[in-house]
């Protein structure tokens, strides 16, 4: 990666569709499909709110909600729209998110010669059990089948998404998903552990929380096992098979990295601003009507609070943090000794024990 | 003006009554009555100076105010309203301000009849033979039920029910009739002018322009501007530079004759010069017995107070400094603990004199502040026969060379409904209580009196009487004396280490149980650490209570992506905010209310 393209934005558009609801999701997403080409002429707005602050970029990220929901001309349409009013570098990583139930073969074409370059599959588990218990709509076999048509339709970037930390799921039952995971060399596997937010129905009723120390194994061997298969371990919750499948436009929000996010509920990120969309498609699409953009807040950012952000940003991933950021020596002296981070190269890491209290050490560096 | 040389037309007296039974507002009426303020001028609770205790009702500084009143028998009569300290911290004051009278008006609300200050004021009252006009106020309200207060003045003073007055002071209904009574009830003062001077000092104050302002109550003899004094206790002389009276606003008068109270200024720069309850005689001339009763006013109750962050050590300084200015029953010394870093260890006359102070530093200061648990004062008996007053468990001798320990008793007056009597009692037993008195004012009223060592009232008494009595019962205390206990140093440590600011001095035999208590209540508010926290109450080496809070195994979010980055932010920075109020000891992080929560361990 060259570093002057690690800099440049990158673009995501949200997709807030899905066929059914997951119980644990709390994603903006509805059902009303009918929607779909209302939401589309409201990017096409938003686009061109942006289109003069915004030229270049090195990543487009398509998610949702389910991005491979929308038909194929719809797909087309707004691809090519994007394409036309911003520039990407010919290198750019092009990420979609797809469930393994509204893959086909004629789909995965048609990404192809889109030119998205990435896809990110929600298989979430590699047992049938889980799968049911997550409510989702495929099944393992599913998502074996669909894995090889990604393969066999050329793509040599694949993302699995995994989930863990379920109830009824077994240590050794994580592992099997793990492996059956790894089998496919995927180049980058995500590993959340099932939290529940509020507001979903999973918070409700049917989730009873992990003691820590299950989560704190669960955790450690995950780390350990994909380690062990080749990969590394370069965000709390994310692997790539290798440094150059880092996902370049998820690594931007750790980075401060400029990015613009269209659709409903999307977030964006330029020098020291921020600011998000409504979360509502309906009050997207008034807005846009009106000419204003569709944003809920915004916030500048002072040079404090960059700081922390990168304080606690920096602690979430393997390239950790620059060590002469820091002054609370004493602090940092406590938690070497405790291995939780180490210096590197100039720079304080965490560990993978430290990746546990990624939320805990920036607050204890902090002075 | 002169002074007044017909004694047989002054009138000394005080408005004795429980908090809010209207004496501020009986005061006022009084005063406008006797045209000494205005109907226009008058703001509610004229008498009452400051604005927090306004805010509060509650009045501190006793102000006075001579007021002319024509009687029905046509003669002029000379009113000496003497205000005194609305809370028993200050009993001693009260009896102060006691003594310069000949009478006392009691007043008792009409919804609530008799409470606890009402008991502990009128104790004061007949301990300095004053008499007692009793005046139920507040008849204008609807729930007013005048005829059993009544009853229960009957039975408490056992005087007739034709002596006790209904008035409502908001109104102004039968505020003449009391102004009457005040004529023919109390008697003149008596007491010789030819006599050598002797003046009680009953209240005193700082002003920036005057020096020292003294309240005095002539007894015997004249006070004039130019005569020199002595003051017996300090012994020290002074030249009267000016003398007068407030009515209400300060007036010069030639003098001050026998009977007469007012003011005088003779050029005392400090308030700690002067002590109430001393007497005032003529240098050149002095009277060979000073005023009985004198006491020097001691802090009983103690307690660390501490800037919640260390740039405002100076300030706090500063701001103790100026309050004692005015109020030299409070004292401070620096002082320097593991925990809490450098602050004042702090003497109190009692719990809301305390209260009053914190909250004047908070308030009209702006300070943040930290306060250890409250302590009494002890006296420590060595086995070389020394006598040690310890106003911090850290000054305790080591337990060998100890004979004993004596502990501050009170005198608790509590009026209750009878049906709570059961449990309040129970609370008086747990709280080391001895009964005294046991009175029914009425089949639905009982008093309860009680010795209690003050150790155990500092804590949590008035807050658990009130729960238990749904706020009914009421409590007020006088300080009685100094007896033996066994006292033990109960100690907190943390992975070891002791925390100084966390000791308290416990009776032996409550020691397991408080112990105990204190170790949970600290388990629940230090924050699990990425190691396990130990607790431990100890007493010497011997440990006693013990818990831990396990450490942190695991703290992350599984995501983090745009969307989430500004709430992570926003966590952090509450984060460490509260971080910075936490106090370190080595590597643990104690939260500011780990300090006042040993107040609540029952
Ligand atoms: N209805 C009615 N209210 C009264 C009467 N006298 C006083 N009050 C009210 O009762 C409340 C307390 O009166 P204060 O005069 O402040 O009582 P206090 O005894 O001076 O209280 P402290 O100064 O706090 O000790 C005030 O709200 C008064 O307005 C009265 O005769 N009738
Ligand atoms: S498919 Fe994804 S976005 Fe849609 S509801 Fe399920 S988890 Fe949420």
């Amino acid at each position: 990666m060259k570093n002057s393209d690690q800099s440049l934005p990158g673009l995501y558009i949200h997709v807030p569709f899905c066929k059914s609801k997951c119980p644990y999701c709390d994603f903006y997403s509805i059902t009303s499909l009918s929607l779909i080409p209302a939401w589309l002429s409201g990017i096409k707005k938003e686009v061109l709110i942006y289109k003069d602050r915004f030229g270049y970029f090195d990543s487009l990220y398509l998610g949702g909600g389910t991005p491979t929901i929308i038909s194929e001309p719809d797909l087309i349409h707004l691809v090519d729209y994007l394409f036309t009013h911003f520039y990407f570098s010919p290198d750019s990583e092009i990420s979609i998110e797809a469930n393994p139930d509204d893959i086909t073969q004629e789909k995965l074409k048609l990404l192809r010669n889109l030119g998205i370059n990435r896809i990110s599959l929600g298989a979430q588990s590699f047992n049938d059990y889980d799968l049911l218990y997550l409510s989702r709509r495929h099944t393992v076999l599913q998502t074996r089948r669909v894995i090889e048509m990604i393969r066999s339709a050329g793509f040599t970037n694949l993302g699995i998404d995994l989930m863990y930390g379920l109830n009824g799921q077994t240590e050794t039952d994580w592992c099997k998903t793990l492996e059956s995971a790894v089998d496919y060399k995927p180049e980058h596997i995500s590993c959340y552990q099932l939290t529940i937010k509020k507001g979903t129905p999973f918070k409700q009723k049917k989730f009873k929380p992990l003691n820590e120390s299950k989560e704190r194994s669960l955790f450690m061997s995950t780390s350990a096992l994909l380690e062990q298969a080749g990969y590394l371990h370069y965000e709390v919750s994310n692997f790539a098979r290798e440094e150059k499948y880092i996902c370049r436009h998820n690594a931007k929000y750790w980075n401060h990295t400029p990015y613009l996010g269209l659709g409903p509920s999307a977030h964006s990120f330029s020098p020291n601003q921020r600011w998000w969309n409504v979360k509502s498609l309906n009050k997207y699409c008034e807005l846009l009507q009106k000419n204003r953009p569709p944003r809920a807040g915004t916030e500048s950012l002072t040079e404090e609070q960059l700081q922390l952000e990168y304080l606690c940003l920096g602690l979430r991933t393997s390239a950790g943090i620059d060590r002469r950021f820091l002054n609370n020596l004493s602090a940092l002296k406590e938690l070497t000794d405790a291995k939780l981070v180490s210096i590197k190269g100039g720079r304080v890491v965490p560990t993978r024990e430290g990746f546990l209290f990624a939320d805990s050490i920036p607050l204890l560096l902090s002075e | 003006m002169e002074p007044i040389n017909d004694q047989t037309i002054i009138r000394n007296f005080s408005i004795i009554a429980h908090i809010d039974h209207g004496k501020s507002t009986l005061a006022d009426r009084l005063l406008e009555l006797t045209g000494a303020v205005s109907a226009r001028e008058m703001t509610p609770q004229y008498l009452d100076k400051m604005d927090l205790e306004r805010e509060r009702g509650i009045t501190i500084k006793a102000q006075t105010v001579s007021l002319a009143y024509q009687a029905l028998d046509g003669k002029t009569y000379r009113l000496n309203l003497i205000d005194t300290p609305g809370h028993m911290d200050f009993s001693y004051e009260v009896s102060r301000s006691l003594a310069a009278c000949e009478g006392a008006l009691l007043v008792v609300d009409a919804t609530q009849g008799i409470e606890a200050q009402t008991l502990a004021n009128l104790d004061l009252a007949l301990e300095n033979k004053l008499k007692i006009i009793p005046v139920i106020n507040k008849i204008d309200l609807p729930q007013a039920d005048p005829q059993r207060v009544k009853e229960e003045i009957e039975l408490l003073l056992g005087v007739d029910s034709a002596e006790i007055m209904e008035v409502s002071a908001k109104s102004g209904t039968n505020v003449h009739i009391v102004l009457e009574a005040i004529v023919k009830r109390i008697p003149a003062p008596s007491g010789k002018k030819d006599n050598p001077l002797s003046a009680l000092i009953f209240d005193s104050w700082y002003d920036t322009y005057q020096g020292v302002i003294v309240l005095i109550r002539v007894f015997e003899g004249k006070i004039f501007p130019g005569m020199r004094i002595k003051l017996f206790a300090s012994n020290n002389e002074y030249e009267v530079n000016r003398v007068g009276i407030f009515s209400p606003a300060a007036k010069d008068t030639e003098g001050l004759s026998t009977g007469e109270v007012g003011f005088i200024i003779a050029g005392i720069k400090n308030l700690r010069d002067i002590q109430v309850g001393d007497t005032i005689t003529d240098a050149c001339q002095p009277t060979i017995k000073p005023f009985p009763g004198f006491q020097e006013l001691k802090p009983m109750v103690f307690c660390g107070v501490y800037p919640s962050f260390p740039e405002q050590y100076n300030p706090l300084r500063e701001a103790l400094e100026k309050l004692r200015l005015n109020d030299s029953s409070f004292t401070f010394e620096p002082e320097n603990s593991v925990a809490l870093g450098f602050g004042f260890h702090c003497g109190f006359l009692g719990l809301l004199h305390k209260e009053i102070i914190q909250e004047r530093l908070e308030r009209e200061f702006n300070l943040d502040l930290v306060s250890t648990a409250p302590n009494v004062v002890y006296t420590v008996t060595t086995l070389k026969g020394d006598i040690v007053k310890i106003e911090s468990p850290d000054q305790l001798p080591p337990p060998q060379e100890i004979a004993h320990i004596a502990e501050p008793y009170i005198l608790a007056s509590i009026p209750t409904p009878v049906k709570y009597l059961g449990e309040i009692l129970k609370l008086c037993e747990e709280k080391r209580g001895m009964q005294r008195d046991l009175k029914y004012l009425s089949p639905e009223k009982v008093v309860l009196k009680y010795e209690i060592p003050l150790n155990e009232v500092v804590w949590d008494f008035n807050d658990r009487l009130k729960s238990l009595s749904r706020g009914y019962a009421s409590f007020d205390y006088e300080f009685l004396d100094f007896r033996n206990s066994s006292m033990v140093k109960l100690d907190l440590l943390l992975n070891g280490s002791k925390i100084d600011a966390l000791s308290l001095l416990v009776p032996k035999e409550k020691a397991y149980y408080i112990g105990k208590g204190l170790v949970e209540k600290i388990r629940k508010i230090i924050p699990r650490h990425l190691f396990e926290v130990v607790i431990q109450a100890a007493i010497g080496s011997k440990v006693i209570a013990r818990d831990s809070i396990p450490p942190l195994r695991k703290n992350v979010t599984a995501k983090c992506y745009g969307g989430d980055i500004t709430r992570k932010r926003k966590l952090l920075e509450k984060q460490k905010e509260g971080k910075k109020r936490m106090k370190q000891v080595g590597k643990i992080s104690i939260p500011q209310e780990a300090f006042l929560s040993i107040l609540k361990v029952s």
